[in-house]
């Protein structure tokens, strides 16, 4: 199994990075975008076959590791390593 | 008076601490991350540097190496420690300091001279600073943006908590003074039981005449003060 797992700053943390990359996206006339906010992505494999197992050791991961409550979010995704589908 | 200075890998201004703490009657030495013992300090020392090269975070995995459980013991207990520049992230990591520190507003490292200004002195760090005075302390960083939610703000100011501020040559705190955008100016701020500093801006690189100024040896000096009239 995989997880895809993505890194955000909160909404109210600003983003400098996302903000030059707009404001690059309107000097090329992509004048509509009204926001970028730049994330980090994470893909993890895991050995194992539990689930459930997996899950609960990916919530400790982010919260702990990947993801600092202070200024970021998280999300994931596990995926089945047989299949390109996400479960 | 005794200091460990941790050693991480990526570690780059551990050698410049030693150089000033390991002076006259002080002793320092280097303490590896992957040891367990701080060998009896007086001051734990977490230095600037770029520690596991700055990975996925600032001072995130430099947090789970081995001595930082034996440094938050050390913290708990009220001992010093002072975190300079990825110092400051370490104990922001670890939390025995609010807040985070971000990439810079600007997206750029940031390498110059800074003024900054005390806005507390009445700490084991500052006591040798007069309040409200204006130091000269250089700063190198890219990710020395300090954000912190407006409840824990408010926090820090009621607390005291803010030890340093960005600030012009007068000590005006305005925008144009502030380096990276850090909320509210903050350069430096404390713990609340208040034996805790982290701060961007190194003292260590200004503490004898050689670098122009030998501001950043107050800090070193409060320290030796308090330590001698306790001992």
């Amino acid at each position: 199994m995989k997880a895809h797992v993505y890194v955000t700053l909160k909404p109210s943390v600003l983003d400098p990075q996302g903000k030059t990359v707009m404001h690059s996206l309107h000097s090329l006339g992509y004048e509509k975008i009204s926001e970028v906010r730049v994330s980090k992505f994470i893909e993890i494999t895991y050995t194992g076959n539990n689930r459930s197992e997996f899950e609960q050791d990916l919530e400790n991961i982010c919260s702990r590791v990947l993801a600092n409550p202070n200024i970021e979010v998280y999300h994931y995704k596990i995926i089945d390593s047989d299949s390109h589908d996400e479960i | 008076m005794k200091y460990s200075i941790v050693t991480f890998p990526g570690s780059n201004c551990d050698h410049d601490s030693y150089y000033i703490a390991n002076k006259g009657k002080n002793k320092a030495r280097f303490i590896w991350h992957k040891d367990t013992n701080l060998q009896d300090p007086d001051v734990v020392l977490l230095p600037g540097g770029f520690s596991y090269g700055d990975y996925l975070r600032c001072g995130i995995i430099a947090r789970f190496s081995p001595i930082i459980a034996e440094v938050i013991k050390f913290a708990r207990r009220g001992g010093l420690v002072l975190g300079i520049c990825n110092g400051f992230q370490i104990l922001t990591e670890c939390e025995l300091l609010p807040g985070a520190l971000l990439m810079n507003r600007d997206l750029k490292f940031v390498c110059q001279h800074q003024y900054i200004k005390t806005c507390n002195n009445n700490t084991p760090f500052t006591r040798q600073l007069k309040p409200g005075e204006v130091i000269d302390i250089p700063i190198a960083h890219k990710e020395g943006n300090y954000y912190i939610e407006p409840e824990g703000l408010n926090k820090l100011e009621e607390n005291d908590q803010i030890i340093f501020r960005y600030c012009d040559k007068k000590g005006e705190i305005n925008v144009a003074a502030n380096p990276n955008g850090s909320v509210d100016n903050i350069a430096g701020i404390m713990n609340k039981t208040g034996n805790v500093l982290g701060m961007m801006p190194h003292p260590e690189r200004n503490a004898e005449d050689f670098s122009g100024s030998e501001d950043g040896a107050k800090i070193f000096s409060s320290i030796e003060e308090l330590y001698s009239r306790c001992s």
